[in-house]
């Protein structure tokens, strides 16, 4: 008997058994997590051929990530500039823009709260409040650039925004070896340490800001918001989907594209911000640390919905902060994890693609099956 | 070679591009493929070409049944195709693109290829330097380029598409030499797809003419032209009856422009709109038509002389500044440039608002949504997408998000695709407009629509522009002057 056969009876029986609401909901949730299972069989795979223990490796990320209450706080530290930056890509991505410019954006960001931090001797409240400001305005001038020159220039964003990030990287790197140099040398692990008052708080012993937290929160909903209820949000989603007509029914394109660069910028600068100053607490070279281009897979994930950002973070950086636990304890690469968060991104893509055939197909059978109507009777 | 194309078929969606068309290509001949745009010359000949694959029907080669999945192994039997953009890579070489098809090895040898394009070049008096870069090449050039490549590998089966668009007198007549003697000295089989009657009388041998996806007739040349009219646009209807116009003040006046573009340059635009005018464009696609009305939304370029709208000059304003003035344009593709798939019926309508609260109260927008719905008698609920509309609801969609007195409404194909109620339902919308002062300018490829409902009809062909008063113009007249004949 054969596959095709097997799979029409499977299929007749879970019709006669079912009503069609609950297998439209069933097969939905069976198609979304296919993927997840697609990326841990392919992972599983690459764990028995190196001859490790599956099961128990998985049970190390786990474990490395939640196992105690500085493990889950570190967690949920490094979700708040994903955060941050998938729901600023998820609103470039609406309005039909790839901005690969986060990474300078972060590093532009940092870049500004830095020199606040260096310069300015004022009480923690007010320093950090203009810190935070001083970030977002270094990003979302970055983000700008990036949509000026695709606007004015005919650059496309993903060169411009490739291009921008190694400026901004040789801009970092230029401040930290020469103007912001330590007294006792350069090097590669940054400035000084921030003045006090530059530090965000921690929450006790916890290495997580409670403000970051709340800040990163504020922005999911705040996107949701803007993407769903304004006009703002209605006429960049016109604009990814179909740039000639929204350009047509009246979308002033320029501005709209350039503000959408710009709150783009504006969060990954925020994220820079809140790297160097709740985490570490000074200025480093490697600031953006691959965090924006993770962010694209975060929103390419989310499909570009801000409200389902937050939990495609949480699974990034769980493997993130569980991985290095595989070295210690399984003398294991903990680049493994990288294996699973980019066998997971590569099996949403596979999956999303075979839907879209599929639904193509459907409606190709549905043209056949007699929705053609006649031509237009010719005049005799 | 002997080609037969038997029973073809072609849809795209619910369009009928090739309806079961069957014809035979002679060794030896030059056969011309006549119709007006959309008839499904192009259709049928991709078909030919492996370019896609037929739903129905065959190709026979010498008759024997054979199936293309790709223009390579369409042209590995013989058969190949000029599409009517030269399907070359401007930023190489001539001798490069030669090469592309003329030795597929992983390295080609340069040398042989040079030799081989030089001496086929000479054999057709064509004067191509390989190492030209194509882009330095005028169209006519980069169309001797792909016959030479065609050539090269041998084809038997030669199909131009609408070749003679943007080259130059001499060109033409150096192309026409060269078709010839491709078919009479080496007993090659010449398909020539043209919409110009003119052409297709001076050079080919037999003539099928197709009209929306049938063959209504062929021919053996010379054969009178009046029939051969008749055969691409129909029989003509009694003139309908005209409707009084009450002309009030100047809309829109076009003062000696110049619109440029790739292809075709219109010159020497001259027009005066009334208010409550409505003025018919005509002509074969790419005469210059689109070109125009675009250039009155002010979405192409014009070079020179004045367009104004309601005694305002607007000459290089932006699109944004023409919509301001009450100028709204209408495209034809309705889901390519009209209309936003993925986005609901209610979010449509609130973008076309264009100005409103920062917020959006979508409860109340779904309300306002329903009811222009219901006004504009489209089947469909606020929250479908467009693109579950069927294909004449999204006409009525594109009617129902124009602003509400526009002072000049341009249209492209307004009733395109429509069967006849919704196309006089669709007309019967504009007048009501028209009565409010509106001036429409429209195109079609209507002819009957054309004279029925325009007060002036401007025909383009190649560029330039020949106005008639609708009253006096008859089909015959009409279809000679699209054709690019003056009637005799």
């Amino acid at each position: 008997m054969s596959l095709g056969l097997i799979i029409h009876f499977i299929e007749r029986i879970v019709k006669w058994l079912m009503p069609t609401w609950l297998r439209a909901w069933l097969a939905n949730i069976v198609l979304s997590l296919s993927p997840i299972l697609l990326a841990l069989l392919f992972t599983t795979l690459i764990l028995v051929a190196v001859g490790a223990p599956p099961l128990e490796a998985y049970r190390n990320i786990l474990s490395g990530a939640f196992e105690s209450p500085a493990k889950i706080a570190d967690v949920v530290a490094a979700c708040v500039p994903l955060i941050l930056c998938g729901v600023g890509m998820s609103i470039t991505f609406t309005a039909g823009q790839w901005n690969v410019g986060v990474e300078g954006q972060i590093i532009l960001g940092a870049i500004f709260a830095t020199w606040v931090a260096r310069n300015l001797p004022w009480p923690q409240a007010p320093l950090l409040a203009l810190m935070l400001l001083a970030g977002i305005l270094g990003g979302a001038l970055w983000g700008m650039l990036a949509g000026l020159l695709k606007i004015y220039g005919k650059v496309h964003e993903i060169f411009g925004g490739l291009g921008l990030n190694y400026v901004a990287q040789g801009l970092a790197i230029w401040l930290i070896f020469n103007p912001w140099k330590p007294a006792d040398g350069a090097t590669m692990s940054g400035t000084d340490l921030f003045q006090d008052p530059a530090w965000m708080p921690h929450l006790g012993n916890l290495r997580v800001s409670p403000l970051a937290v709340i800040l990163a929160l504020t922005v999911v909903v705040m996107a949701y918001i803007l993407l769903r209820g304004t006009r703002w949000g209605l006429e960049l989603k016109a604009m990814g989907k179909n740039f000639r007509s929204a350009f047509l029914l009246g979308v002033p394109s320029t501005p709209r594209l350039l503000t959408a660069f710009a709150v783009c910028g504006a969060l990954a600068g925020l994220a820079g911000a809140i790297r160097c100053s709740a985490r570490y607490r000074r200025m480093i070279p490697q600031i953006s640390g691959g965090q924006g281009y993770l962010s694209l897979l975060v929103a390419l994930l989310a499909s570009y919905r801000p409200q389902w950002v937050p939990f495609i973070v949480l699974f990034f950086a769980a493997v993130g902060v569980g991985s290095p636990r595989l070295e210690l304890n399984m003398h294991l690469d903990s680049s493994l994890g990288g294996v699973l968060e980019g066998a997971v991104v590569l099996a949403v893509i596979l999956v999303n693609g075979w839907r879209a055939l599929l639904a193509r197909r459907q409606a190709r059978q549905s043209i056949g099956a007699g929705l053609m109507p006649a031509p237009k009777e010719e005049l005799a | 070679m002997r080609v037969e194309l038997v029973e073809i078929k072609k849809y795209f969606g619910p369009v009928r591009a090739n309806d079961g068309i069957s014809l035979t290509l002679e060794p030896g001949t030059i056969h011309g493929l006549l119709g007006e745009n959309g008839a499904g010359k192009t259709t049928l000949m991709k078909c030919l070409s492996g370019y896609q694959a037929p739903d129905g029907g065959s190709i026979k080669v010498d008759g024997q049944p054979v199936a293309f999945d790709s223009p390579a192994e369409a042209i590995q039997r013989g058969i190949g195709m000029l599409h009517q953009d030269p399907l070359d890579f401007p930023q190489m070489r001539v001798l490069d693109n030669f090469l592309l098809a003329f030795d597929r090895r992983m390295l080609p040898d340069r040398r042989r290829g040079q030799a081989t394009l030089r001496e086929l070049g000479a054999r057709f008096q064509f004067d191509l330097d390989p190492d030209a870069e194509v882009t330095s090449l005028t169209i006519g050039e980069r169309q001797q380029l792909e016959i030479l490549r065609l050539l090269a590998l041998d084809a038997q089966v030669i199909v131009l598409d609408e070749p003679t668009t943007g080259i130059s007198a001499p060109q033409k007549v150096q192309l026409f030499e060269t078709l010839h003697r491709l078919a009479e000295e080496e007993g090659r089989s010449v398909v020539f797809v043209s919409h110009k009657l003119e052409e297709v009388e001076e050079l080919c041998h037999r003539v099928t003419v197709l009209r929306r996806g049938k063959v209504t007739g062929e021919a053996e040349m010379p054969y009178p032209v009046d029939r051969l009219v008749e055969m691409m646009f129909g029989r003509s209807l009694p003139p309908a009856e005209c409707l009084p116009v009450e002309p009030g003040p100047v809309v829109l006046q076009l003062e000696g422009g110049t619109i440029p573009s790739y292809r075709l340059t219109v010159e020497g635009v001259n027009l005066q709109v009334r208010a409550g005018e409505v003025i018919g464009l005509a002509g074969l696609e790419g005469s210059g038509q689109r070109l125009f009305l675009r250039a009155c939304a002010g979405l192409e370029r014009v070079t020179s002389g004045r367009i104004l709208v309601d005694g305002r000059a607007l000459t290089h304003a932006p699109y944004r500044r023409f919509l301001e003035a009450g100028v709204a344009y209408m495209p034809a593709g309705r889901l390519e440039e009209g209309l936003v798939g993925g986005l609901t019926l209610t979010e449509h309508f609130t973008l076309a608002e264009r100005k409103g609260p920062l917020f959006i109260d979508w409860e109340a927008a779904r309300k306002r949504a329903s009811k222009r719905i219901r006004h504009f008698n489209i089947v469909g609920q606020p929250e479908s997408p467009v693109e579950a509309l069927s294909g004449g609801n999204q006409q009525r969609l594109l009617l129902a998000l124009l602003p509400p007195r526009p002072r000049l409404l341009l249209m492209e194909h307004p009733t395109r695709g429509l069967d006849v109620e919704s196309a006089n339902w669709m007309w019967q919308q504009l007048l009501a407009r028209r009565e409010e002062g509106t001036a429409i300018v429209f195109i079609s490829a209507d002819l009957d629509e054309l004279l029925e409902r325009s007060d002036r009809i401007v025909v383009f062909y190649g560029g330039r522009m020949t106005t008639l008063e609708a009253r006096d113009a008859t089909v015959e007249q009409l279809g000679y002057l699209i054709a690019g004949k003056e009637a005799t």
